[in-house]
Parts: C-alpha cells; structure tokens; sequence
C-alpha cells in the first residue's frame, strides 16, 4: 500500500517535472511545477515529515508559484517553442543529462546507505515540537540572520522594480 | 507512540536518491533547453525542490533533526532567490521587450 503510494507519487512528480519542462505555454509549466510541489508535499507525508510538507505547500506552492504567475501575467510572453535550429543542441542537451542521469541512479541507486536502527530510530523527528526545538536552540543564529537576507531582498527587489526617469512603463 | 511507520521498512532509502537525482536531471535540461529566462528560473526551482527532498529523506532515515532544518533555510532562501530574480527578469523585459535568453548577449566577449 505505501510502496505503490510511493511509487504513484513518484511517477506523478516525475511526469509532471518533465511536462515543466516541455509544455510550451509558460502557465502550463507553472501549473505542472505546482503539481510538482504537492507530490513532494506527499511523499513529505509518507516520510512523517509533516513540518515540512506544509511548509512546502504554503511557502512554494502558495507563494512563490504565485509570484511566478503574476509575473507571467505582466509580461505577455509569447511561446518560445523548440525551433529547428537549435535541433541538435538539444539532441546533445538530452543525451548529456540522460547520462548524467544514469550515472547518478546507477552509482548512487546501488550504494550501501546506513540508516538508523530499530533502537535510535525517533518517529518524531519531523514534527513542530521536535523541530522549533532544534530550530530555536541550534539554529538560532541562522534563523535571525534570514530575516536579514529577507530585508536586503526585499530592498533589492523594490529598487530593481523601481520605474527609471524617461524609460517607457509597460 | 515510536513505532517505525511502514515506509521505512518497504522503501529504501535508494530508492528517494534516485527519484531526485532523476528530478534534478530534468531541472537541468530545463535550464538548457528552454530559452524562456521564466521557465530556466522555474527548472531552477525544480532542481531546489528535488534537494529538498534529499534532505528530507535522510533527515527522517537517520532520524536527524538538522536536514529538515536545513530544508527550512533553503525554502527561505529560495523565496528571496525569486523575489530578486524575478524583479531582474522584469527589468529586462522593460529594457527589450523578451525575456529571450538568447537575445542577451552584450557581454560577449
């Protein structure tokens, strides 16, 4: 029951990670990366990662692909397709990722992972309680210091939005 | 209450390794193929999101709290990534009108 759970959700991700990336409308590939984000949010469940699984949903499915779609709305993109002439840098794109590909699941696919055992093993690790702890003792320099990027992105991204003197607006 | 839950026994943990070694794969021809700046931002995000899971998978195998924190930060810093890199998308688009990579090329030596 879990393994074809898993299996359906991996199948799911990986069909609509490859649709992200061949659909020719660009709020296509928005949706089906959104897609993407609930399959993983799946598989965060079946890990007992609950924390993070909606973490996952609000902050990428919520947020950002959000972000991604007002842009695509102002912008007015026309469909870049796959053109001819770029026929054969794709051919090769594809067999070196397809190679790649296949060397990562060949030699990490088949390597000896210890994980916990029966005796160590805390079911508990991926819930609130147990990550704010960690989350607020260990990582609290850290966790300050994002606050910091957020400001300095926030001021980047408002000064690069900013209308220039004598550039037509669209 | 600390009982292992079924995934743990019938899935292992390779099988999580190849399903985002295949997930970054894709981010990656993404970002070589496609000319759209938008959608090599989005294959970027997709390559994130299958590091993402990585870290997951091994931060609840080895029962270690930190990945999943870890994960936490690059959630973080992903969402300024795209605030910032989306307000330079538009500001190209202002200045010519396509977000065609191809079409960038001033710096070229």
């Amino acid at each position: 029951m879990v393994l074809n759970l898993f299996y359906f959700l991996s199948f799911l991700a990986i069909l609509s990670g490859i649709m992200v990336v061949v659909s020719k409308n660009p709020i296509h590939s928005v949706l089906y990366l959104i897609l993407t984000f609930f399959t993983l949010s799946g598989h965060y469940i079946l890990l007992n990662a609950q924390f993070i699984s909606i973490v996952n949903l609000i902050v990428y499915a919520g947020a950002i692909m959000v972000l991604f779609l007002f842009t695509i709305m102002f912008l007015n993109l026309q469909d870049d397709s796959f053109t001819g002439s770029r026929i054969m840098f794709h051919v090769a794109a594809l067999l070196m990722v397809i190679a790649f590909a296949g060397i990562l699941v060949v030699k990490l696919g088949g390597a000896q992972i210890d994980v916990a055992d029966d005796a160590s093993f805390n079911s508990q690790v991926g819930m609130v309680e147990n990550l704010g702890m960690t989350l607020f003792n260990k990582f609290l320099v850290p966790f300050e210091l994002v606050s910091v990027l957020f400001l300095s992105a926030m001021v980047g991204a408002v000064m690069l939005g900013r209308k220039e003197k004598g550039e037509r607006n669209f | 209450m600390n009982q292992i839950p079924e995934i743990f026994r019938v899935v292992p943990v390779n099988h999580f390794v190849i399903l985002a070694s295949i997930l970054f794969s894709i981010g990656i021809l993404g970002v070589l193929t496609r000319r759209s700046a938008i959608i090599i931002f989005m294959s970027i995000e997709l390559m994130l999101n299958s590091v993402n899971l990585l870290f997951v998978a091994f931060s609840t195998y080895k029962s270690d709290p930190a990945g999943q924190v870890f994960v936490f930060f690059i959630m973080a810093i992903a969402a300024a990534e795209v605030a910032v890199g989306l307000a330079i998308i538009v500001m190209i688009y202002r200045r010519i009108r396509s977000t065609d990579v191809s079409i960038l090329n001033n710096l070229k030596g």
